[in-house]
């Protein structure tokens, strides 16, 4: 298998880091120095060989994978054999409707529902910023009970409150005279992008929320002096000052969000019909894996979705690095 | 020794701590009007409602019985039925649940110990030791940041199939091991806690590079190695994708995968187990809830550590 030669030549690369006499030196005993960098780097072994097994294996083996099909003989009877098939996997990949009509409805979602979440979490920072430090740690918590609540227990919770008839939500809608169903295909996205919020605004609220504490205070004491309104304050300095933050968190709900696959694989059992077996990108993959056994064809899938993944956060680091502070 | 114990996360909750106190000699600092004031609270408390409405509503819905599930106001008890719940949940199938928390507490601690040693020992040594090749171990850390691990899922079960891990827990806690955001935080702690002097001092002393690291780099990364714990055992207890291919016969699941089987059975047949899965969902996060509240300062201060730098 490729993967233990992928471990052997890391851990070679490790250990030739050490001893390698310098040109013309040639001193006749061993340096210490040069033994204590070897027992340095002997150090991150263990890591760097575990991390060329489970990690960087599979994504050579994905590459692997995606170049090859399996192919039926004959009448489709008898052994399917596994040929090499060349860059076929991903041709049919892009040609994949179901696939990239996936990729569309995450995209969009992504495009509605993180502008949202950061906007929320950005206000809940500066809400939070603007109390004195004591009042503001007894709101901190209760605000971060949602991350701790592990994701699938998020998503079990919410599940039900959307439901009709377990839920709270549908007969308190109903005294309004609003029949909403949760569930329907034009609401599954509201109610999708309200579980994703509720569970992540605590946790991108925490990391604005201490960058904004790092700012030193004598900024905006200066900023009052000049007779800046609390407002104008919160919108010409803090935002600006935490925008590094905010580019971070954004870039990991890019990524993460591309990638939604628990969510909409609980609200499956409670609509097939609306949550196709191939409503998100992952879910497509994972079926063609998992219930089709076309793992090649997953492979070619996976590598597809990992470059959109990554294209789009190059263009959002892009675009923000150029926009004027 | 003291002064160094004092890693970097600490001097940010320092400097915070000084402004605190600034601001309670010098109330006159924030001048907010009385207005500004109310709409702060105002929407904070509305912030603070809508997190905690949805576990209100577990909560209550857990000492029900399943027919008052159906039949009562959701956000108000009725006939309190929790202890039958508890006992059903936990009897159920020969107490497959507990089966299920055992895992996954197992899953969570083997996993994340083994995973919190060799990270430490890895950022360790990347940051207190120059030898060459170090960037680009430093470079495949950063990038593997960027690898999506849909990306990882398929061939990793193809890679485990292979070696025999499908359907063992190894194929959860050996991968688990190599966690490249723990090497970081691991790296940028030992940056901030560790004082090079302090190694030269103890090899002068005749101190080999091993002894030195688990007397004193070890000693002095404590606090930073419970924040890799940690966050590593949440994530842990959280993994669904990993569990829900890698594992196949029920009395290996983990206590997420368990509640997800529940929930799906009802699609497949007509047993009805929501009574079961609103009790297994309180009963499997109040170890979360319980440590994260805790041990809030560790966390914490992961957090600040991994998105300032």
């Amino acid at each position: 298998m490729a993967d233990t030669s992928i471990a052997d030549t890391s851990q070679a690369a490790t250990m030739a880091a050490g001893p390698r006499p310098a040109p013309g030196a040639a001193p006749p005993r061993l340096p210490w120095r040069r033994m204590m960098a070897l027992k340095g780097a002997s150090f991150t072994a263990p890591f760097f060989i575990g991390f060329a097994l489970f990690t960087l294996a599979p994504v050579l083996l994905a590459l692997r994978e995606s170049l090859y099909s399996k192919q039926s003989s004959g009448l489709g009877f008898g052994e399917k054999t596994v040929e090499f098939t060349g860059f076929d996997n991903f041709a049919r990949g892009l040609e994949d409707a179901h696939f990239w009509a996936a990729m569309l409805r995450v995209a969009l979602f992504a495009a509605v529902a993180i502008p949202t979440i950061m906007l929320l979490s950005l206000m809940m920072a500066l809400l939070l910023d603007a109390l004195s430090h004591r009042l503001a740690a007894r709101f901190r918590v209760p605000l971060l009970i949602p991350y701790m609540i592990p994701g699938i227990v998020a998503i079990l919770i919410w599940i039900y409150i959307y439901s009709p008839v377990v839920g709270p939500l549908t007969p308190f809608l109903a005294l309004f005279g609003v029949d909403a169903d949760f569930y329907s295909g034009e609401m599954i996205w509201i109610s999708l992008g309200n579980l994703v919020a509720w569970s992540s605004v605590g946790f991108n609220m925490l990391i604005v929320y201490s960058a904004l504490q790092a700012v030193p205070r004598e900024i905006f004491d200066s900023a009052r002096v000049d007779g800046a309104s609390e407002w104008r304050i919160a919108w010409s300095i803090k935002v600006p000052l935490v925008r590094r933050s905010l580019v971070l968190i954004t870039v990991l709900s890019i990524i993460g969000t591309l990638q939604i696959f628990s969510d909409p694989m609980l609200f499956r059992t409670m609509t097939p019909e609306t949550v196709t077996r191939d409503f998100t990108p992952i879910m497509a993959i994972y079926d063609w894996a998992f219930q089709q056994g076309e793992f090649n064809y997953a492979a070619a899938l996976s590598i597809i979705l990992a470059l959109v993944v990554g294209a789009a956060s190059a263009v959002f680091y892009k675009l923000t690095n150029k926009a004027p502070v | 020794m003291t002064a160094t114990l004092q890693p970097a996360p600490a001097s940010a909750s320092a400097s915070a701590k000084q402004r605190a106190v600034r601001r309670r000699t010098a109330p006159g600092a924030v001048r907010h009007g009385t207005r500004t004031k109310v709409l702060v609270i105002t929407g904070l408390a509305f912030f603070v409602i809508y997190s905690l409405a949805p576990v209100w509503w577990l909560l209550v819905a857990a000492t029900k019985s399943q027919g008052d599930l159906y039949t009562s106001n959701g956000l108000w008890f009725s006939r309190i039925h929790l202890w039958d719940n508890l006992h059903q949940l936990f009897t159920y199938q020969d107490g497959i649940f507990i089966r299920w928390m055992w895992n996954t507490v197992y899953y969570g601690v083997v996993g994340t110990a083994g995973m919190t040693l060799i990270c430490v020992a890895c950022g360790y040594g990347l940051a207190m030791y120059e030898f060459r090749g170090r960037g680009v171990l430093m470079g495949c850390i950063i990038g593997s940041f960027l690898v999506p691990s849909a990306l990882l899922t398929i061939p990793s079960f193809l890679l485990y199939s292979d070696l025999q891990l499908i359907d063992t827990p190894y194929a959860i806690i050996l991968p688990g091991f190599f966690n490249a955001f723990s090497v970081y935080l691991a790296k940028v702690y030992a940056e901030g806690a560790i004082p090079p002097e302090l190694l030269e001092a103890a090899r002068i002393d005749g101190a080999g590079e091993y002894r030195i690291f688990f007397q004193i780099g070890v000693r002095l990364m404590s606090t930073g190695a419970a924040t890799i714990f940690l966050l590593g055992f949440v994530a842990s207890w959280n993994n669904f994708f990993g569990p829900l291919i890698f594992l196949r016969s029920q009395e290996k699941w983990t206590v997420m995968l368990g509640l997800y089987s529940w929930l799906k059975v009802k699609m497949d047949t007509s047993t009805d187990l929501t009574g079961m899965v609103v009790v297994g969902s309180i009963v499997s996060l109040l170890p979360m809830v319980v440590l994260m509240i805790s041990l809030q300062r560790f966390w914490r201060s992961g957090i600040t550590l991994g998105s300032l730098k």
